[in-house]
C-alpha cells in the first residue's frame, strides 16, 4: 500500500540550481482533487520571475560555459542519471503525482513513471547522435552544417501528465544543448519541483534548467512575449496555443511548437474484433479521466455492428470503478479542478439538450471532490456541441457511418488533426482509412500507444512540429551551414598562367595551372 | 581440463590489485562455462613481459565453434527472447553491461595489463574507459535504428525494416584486448545480432571476464558466445563456416586476404575487415613544432608501436627536419621502460617472441639498408620482451623500414620539399588506415586531408579516437566502418517490404 504524503518540501521557484521565494513574495495553493482540499501553498512566479530564470539560463548558454563546452556524450550521461534518480524515486513521485493531479496511483506508478524514466533514457541516447552533414556543393567548397542548440527555450505544460510532459519536454531540449525556462501548471506543480531537485543532485550545471510555478496569464505569458528568449513550446488548450503565437509574432518572433487540443475519430468498421474494439474505445476515451489531447473522443461505428457495439460499451462504461485514487481497484480518480469539473457538467447538459441520447452516467460522482460518472451518449450527430467541441471528460460520444469514404470524410471534418484510429481485419481498408485521415498519429486495431521513440504531433488546430522520436529534436536545433573557400588547385603547385584576348593581344586573367 | 587458479606468479615490484584467480578460464558458451570438446589440448595464457605462466585456458577447435554458432542460431530464432525484446530492452542491457564493466574496471585493467603487457594506467584511462564508452554509445542507438517509408511508382506502400544479419563471426587482436571486444558485439548486439566471438590466443582473459558480465547483465542464453582458440583452427572455423552470415576481423593483412577467400569459399558471409597501415603523419613546416613533435612520438609509441593506426611514415619538411629529428630522439629517449603495472612506466614489453622477431629483423634491415639509426635499435632488460624506442631518419620511401608494418616502437622521419610530392608519397602504399597533417594553414589542412587515401585524417593532432566517430580504412586497410552510426549498416540486413494498396495518395 502506498503511503500518505509525509512531507512536501519544493515548493519555491528553482532558478540557477536554488530555491527562491517570488519577488513578489505571493504563493498559490493547490488542491487535491479528491477531496477538495489545498495540500500547501507554492511560490507563483511572475514577469519579474521569469526574468530572473531567463537571465540563469542565458548565462549557462553563454559561449564558453560549462554546458555548452560539454561533451555532447556528457549531456546523454547526465540524462541517464536523472532517469536512474526518478526511478529511485519511483514510488514517492507516483504519490505526489496522485495526489496533485487525482490519477490512480496505480497508473500514475505503472504507466506514467516508466514512461517518464524512458524518455528520458532515450534522448539520453541522441546527445551525442545529433549528426550535422558534409555537403557537395557546387565550386571550391567545402560546405558542412552544424546543428547548433536554439538558446534560452521556454517550456509551458499542463497538468494532465506533469511528470511526462517535463519528460517530454527537457528530454530533447537538453539532449541538444539548449537551456529551460519552465513553467508548470498551477494545478499540479508538485512533481515537477521535485524533479529540479533530482536535476541539481544528478549534476546539471547551475542555470540549465529553470522551473517556476505560476499562473499562465501571469507567468505564462511572460514567457510567451519575452525578448530574451529564442524559442518556446506549448502543450496546452487550442485557445491559449493561438495567445501563444500571437506572442511570438508581438515580441521577437521566438520560434514557436504546439501541442495542442483534438477530438480525434475512432473508427470502428464492421469486420473488427468486437470485444477488442469496444474495450480499446473504452480506453481510448476514459484513460485518464478522459484527460488526454489525443482521446478517442468520436467512435464512428459501422452501422451493421452499431446496435451490439453501443450496448457492450454501456455496460463497459457501468462497470468502471470510480473511486479513492489510491484505491488500487480504482479506474477512474477525480476530474483536476473546479474548472474542468463544471466545464463537463456543462458539456454533458448540452448533449442532452441537443437531443443526443444519454445511455449511462450523466452526472456527478461523488459527495467531495471533482468526480464524473462515466457517461456515454448514442446517436450523436456531427454537428452537435459534444461532437465538436473538446470535452476532456469521461463523455464518450457514439456515432453511426455507412461507407469508408463517408467516415473518412466526417472524420477529417473538423479543425483539429491530432490522432485518430481503425478497427478492421481487413489489410487494404486499414491502409486505406489510414493514409487517409488527416491526423499526426493514426493507431490500427490499438489506441493511446505512445512511444518515446515515435513522433507525436498535430495537423492543422491540433498544433505544429512533432515531439518525440528523432523528429523531436528538430524543434530544439538550429541548423548552421559553413561555406569554406577551398582553392584546391592553387595550393598544390601554385603555378599559374596568363589567358589571352586574341582580338586584343591582352591579358585577360591569370589562370591556375593545372600539372600532372 | 582442470584450471589453473594459482594466479600470477610474483615479479619484481607491487601489482596494483592483487589478481583473483582466474575464474573463467573456461570458455563460455551458451551462458556456462563448458569443457572444450577436446579436452586435452590447452593453450597457455603467457603474461608477455615476464614470461611467467598466467594461467590455462580452454582451447577450441571446430567442433566448439560448431557448438557456439548452434546456440547463437537458436537465440537468433524468430520468437526467441532476442528476437521479440524491445529495441529498447536490448539498449539498457548493453547500459548495464558499462555499468558491471565501469564496476569491474580495476580488475579488468588488471587482467588487461597482465595479459597484454600494456601500461596499467593506459589500459585503465584509456582501453576501459573507451570500453564504457563504446558500450554506452550503442546502448543509446539501439531504438533508434530507422526504417524508412518510401514514395515508390505504382499503388503500393512501401516500407524498409532494418534487421540484423543473423549469426555474426568476430575474430579480434591482442593489442588492445576488452577495447576491441566492445567494439566488436556493441554494435552487433545493438543491431539485434547473435555473435560467436573468438578472442586472440594471447589475450584470452579480458574477453572471458566479459562474458561473465554478459551474463551477469542478463543478455538471453546464446546472444554472446565466447571461443578462445588459436586462428587457424577456430578463427578457421568460423570464416568457413556454413551457417555464420557475417563475420568480422581486426588483425593482419595477410589474414584478411585468408578471411575474404573463406568467405567466398563457403557461404558468401558478409565480411568487414580492419587490417594494417604504415599510416603517413605529414609536418609542415608552419606547424606548432613541439606540439607536432609531441603528438607523432605519442602517434607512434602508444601500446609500444603496436596500433594499426600508428603514425610510422612521419614525412618532415625540409627547413623544420634537423630540428624535429632531434627533438623525437630526445622524446623517444625519455621513455621509461619496466614492468607495466608499475606507475612511473611509460613502455611495456611486446606482446611476444613472433612479434619481437619480426621487429627486431626490421630494425636490422634498416640499419642494413643505410637508414640512420637516430636511438635505440636493440631490445632491453634482462628480462621479457622489451625493445628499445627507436628513431631512423634519412630513410627513403624503398626500403623494407619504409613499406612493411612494423607493429613496434620504431619511428621513422623522412624528409619532402613540395605538398605535391609529399601527398604521392603517402598514398604510395597498398594500406590507407589513418594519416596526419600538421600546418596552421587552413587551406594546406583542407587540400590535402581531401587528398590523402585514409579513412581517418588528423589535423593538427594524433590518434584522436572517439566512438561516436567512424573509422576503418581504405585500399587494403580493410573495408567497412567500425564505430559511429556507419558501424550500424555492417550489422544490418535491409528488408524492403511492398504492399498493394487500392488506392494510393501523397
Amino acid at each position: 500500500m502506498p503511503n500518505r504524503l509525509g512531507v512536501v518540501d519544493r515548493l519555491s521557484l528553482f532558478i540557477n540550481n536554488q530555491w527562491h521565494d517570488a519577488v513578489s513574495g505571493k504563493t498559490f495553493p493547490t488542491i487535491n482533487p479528491a477531496t477538495g482540499e489545498v495540500i500547501c501553498q507554492v511560490a507563483e512566479a511572475d514577469a519579474a520571475d521569469v526574468d530572473k530564470a531567463v537571465q540563469a539560463a542565458r548565462n549557462a548558454f553563454k559561449l564558453g560555459s560549462p554546458w555548452r563546452r560539454m561533451d555532447a556524450s556528457n549531456r546523454g550521461l547526465l540524462l541517464h542519471r536523472l532517469a536512474d534518480a526518478i526511478e529511485r524515486d519511483a514510488a514517492y513521485l507516483a504519490e505526489l503525482e496522485t495526489i496533485d493531479n487525482g490519477k490512480p496511483y496505480t497508473v500514475s506508478y505503472m504507466v506514467d513513471l516508466p514512461l517518464v524514466v524512458k524518455c528520458f533514457r532515450y534522448y539520453a541516447g541522441w546527445a551525442d547522435k545529433w549528426e550535422g552533414k558534409t555537403i557537395p556543393i557546387d565550386g571550391d567548397f567545402f560546405c558542412y552544417t552544424r546543428h547548433e542548440p536554439i538558446g534560452v527555450c521556454g517550456q509551458i505544460i499542463p497538468w494532465n501528465f506533469p511528470l511526462l510532459m517535463q519528460a517530454w519536454k527537457l528530454g530533447p531540449a537538453l539532449a541538444t544543448g539548449n537551456t529551460v525556462v519552465m513553467k508548470v501548471a498551477e494545478q499540479t506543480p508538485l512533481t515537477a519541483l521535485y524533479v529540479a531537485s533530482l536535476i541539481k543532485e544528478v549534476g546539471f550545471p547551475d542555470g540549465v534548467v529553470n522551473i517556476l510555478a505560476g499562473l499562465g496569464p501571469s507567468a505564462g505569458a511572460a514567457i510567451a512575449r519575452h525578448m530574451d528568449v529564442d524559442k518556446v513550446a506549448f502543450t496546452g488548450s487550442t485557445e491559449v496555443g493561438h495567445l501563444i503565437q500571437q506572442a511570438s509574432g508581438g515580441s521577437n518572433l521566438k520560434k514557436v511548437t504546439l501541442e495542442l487540443g483534438g477530438k480525434s475519430p475512432n473508427i470502428i468498421l464492421s469486420d473488427a474484433n468486437m470485444e477488442d474494439a469496444v474495450e480499446q474505445s473504452h480506453f481510448a476515451l476514459f484513460f485518464n479521466q478522459g484527460q488526454c489531447c489525443c482521446a478517442g473522443t468520436r467512435t464512428y461505428v459501422q452501422a451493421d455492428i452499431y446496435d451490439e457495439f453501443v450496448e457492450r460499451s454501456v455496460e463497459r462504461a457501468k462497470r468502471r470503478v470510480v473511486g479513492d485514487p489510491f484505491d488500487l481497484k480504482t479506474e477512474q480518480g477525480p476530474q483536476v479542478d473546479q474548472e474542468q469539473f463544471n466545464k463537463i457538467l456543462g458539456y454533458i447538459s448540452s448533449g442532452k439538450r441537443e437531443g443526443a441520447k444519454l445511455l449511462c452516467g450523466g452526472g456527478v460522482a461523488a459527495d467531495r471532490g471533482y468526480y464524473i460518472q462515466p457517461t456515454v451518449f448514442g446517436d450523436v450527430q456531427d454537428n452537435m456541441t459534444i461532437a465538436r467541441e473538446e470535452i476532456f471528460g469521461p463523455v464518450m460520444q457514439i456515432l453511426k457511418f455507412k461507407s469508408l469514404e463517408e467516415v473518412v470524410e466526417r472524420a477529417n471534418d473538423t479543425k483539429y488533426g491530432l490522432a485518430a484510429a481503425v478497427f478492421t481485419k481487413d489489410i487494404d481498408k486499414a491502409n486505406y482509412v489510414s493514409h487517409s485521415l488527416r491526423a499526426g498519429t493514426v493507431w490500427i486495431n490499438c489506441y493511446d500507444v505512445l512511444a518515446a521513440q515515435a513522433p507525436f504531433g498535430g495537423y492543422k488546430a491540433s498544433g505544429n512540429g512533432r515531439e518525440l522520436g528523432e523528429y523531436g529534436l528538430e524543434n530544439y536545433t538550429e541548423v548552421k551551414t559553413l561555406f569554406i573557400n577551398n582553392q584546391w588547385h592553387d595550393a598544390v603547385s601554385g603555378k599559374t598562367f596568363p589567358t589571352i584576348n586574341p582580338a586584343t593581344g591582352e591579358v585577360i586573367c591569370q589562370v591556375a595551372e593545372a600539372d600532372a | 581440463m582442470p584450471v589453473n587458479g594459482a594466479g600470477v606468479q610474483q615479479t619484481e615490484g607491487s601489482t596494483p590489485t592483487s589478481p583473483t584467480e582466474a575464474k573463467e578460464d573456461n570458455m563460455t558458451d551458451n551462458g556456462h562455462q563448458q569443457q572444450s570438446d577436446n579436452g586435452t589440448l590447452s593453450c597457455s595464457s603467457i603474461t608477455s613481459g615476464m614470461r611467467t605462466l598466467l594461467c590455462e585456458v580452454e582451447e577450441a577447435d571446430t567442433e566448439d565453434v560448431d557448438e557456439a554458432v548452434r546456440s547463437a542460431r537458436d537465440a537468433f530464432q524468430m520468437g526467441s527472447p532476442w528476437r521479440s525484446m524491445d529495441a529498447s530492452d536490448r539498449g539498457q542491457l548493453l547500459n548495464k553491461l558499462a555499468d558491471l564493466v565501469e564496476r569491474d574496471r580495476l580488475l579488468l585493467a588488471t587482467l588487461e595489463a597482465l595479459d597484454s603487457g600494456k601500461v596499467f594506467l593506459m589500459a585503465y584511462f584509456v582501453d576501459l574507459m573507451a570500453t564504457i564508452k563504446t558500450l554506452r554509445y550503442y546502448g543509446g542507438w539501439a531504438d533508434k535504428i530507422h526504417g524508412k517509408t518510401i514514395p515508390v511508382d505504382g499503388e503500393y506502400f512501401t516500407y524498409t525494416r532494418h534487421e540484423p544479419i543473423g549469426v555474426c563471426g568476430q575474430i579480434i587482436p591482442w593489442n588492445f584486448p576488452v577495447m576491441m571486444f566492445a567494439w566488436k558485439i556493441a554494435p552487433a548486439l545493438c543491431c539485434g545480432n547473435t555473435v560467436v566471438i573468438k578472442p586472440a590466443e594471447q589475450t584470452p582473459l579480458s574477453a572471458l571476464h566479459m562474458a561473465a558480465l554478459i551474463k551477469e547483465a542478463g543478455f538471453p542464453p546464446g546472444v554472446v558466445n565466447v571461443v578462445p582458440g588459436y586462428g587457424q583452427t577456430a578463427g578457421c572455423a568460423i570464416s568457413h563456416h556454413m551457417d555464420i552470415d557475417k563475420i568480422a576481423f581486426t588483425g593482419s593483412t595477410a589474414v584478411g586476404k585468408l578471411i575474404q577467400r573463406a568467405a567466398g569459399d563457403s557461404n558468401l558471409k558478409r565480411v568487414t575487415l580492419e587490417l594494417g597501415g604504415k599510416n603517413p603523419n605529414i609536418v609542415f613546416s608552419d606547424c606548432d613544432l613541439e606540439h607536432a613533435v609531441e603528438q607523432a612520438h605519442s602517434g607512434l609509441f602508444f601500446n609500444q608501436g603496436q596500433c594499426c593506426l600508428a603514425g610510422s611514415r612521419v614525412f618532415v619538411e625540409g627547413p623544420i627536419y634537423e630540428e624535429f629529428v632531434h627533438r623525437s630522439v630526445e622524446k623517444a629517449r625519455g621513455k621509461v621502460l619496466g614492468n607495466p603495472l608499475l606507475p612511473g612506466v611509460d613502455h611495456g614489453p611486446q606482446i611476444d617472441q613472433k612479434q619481437f622477431d619480426k621487429i627486431m629483423e626490421l630494425i636490422e634491415s634498416g640499419k642494413r639498408e643505410g637508414a640512420t639509426l637516430e636511438c635505440g635499435g636493440s631490445a632491453w632488460g634482462q628480462q621479457g620482451l622489451f625493445i628499445q624506442p627507436t628513431v631512423f631518419s634519412n630513410v627513403t620511401d624503398d626500403m623494407r623500414i619504409a613499406k612493411e608494418e612494423i607493429f613496434g616502437p620504431v619511428q621513422l622521419i623522412m624528409c619532402f620539399r613540395t605538398t605535391r610530392e609529399v601527398i604521392q608519397r603517402a598514398n604510395a602504399t597498398q594500406y590507407g588506415l589513418a594519416a596526419g597533417v600538421f600546418t596552421n594553414d587552413i587551406d594546406k589542412a583542407l587540400t590535402v586531408s581531401s587528398a590523402l587515401q585514409a579513412g581517418m585524417v588528423w589535423v593538427n593532432c594524433y590518434n584522436a579516437m572517439s566512438v561516436q566517430c567512424p573509422f576503418g580504412g581504405f585500399k587494403m586497410s580493410g573495408n567497412g566502418r567500425e564505430l559511429g552510426e556507419y558501424a550500424l549498416q555492417e550489422y544490418t540486413e535491409v528488408k524492403a517490404v511492398t504492399i498493394k494498396i487500392s488506392q494510393k495518395n501523397s
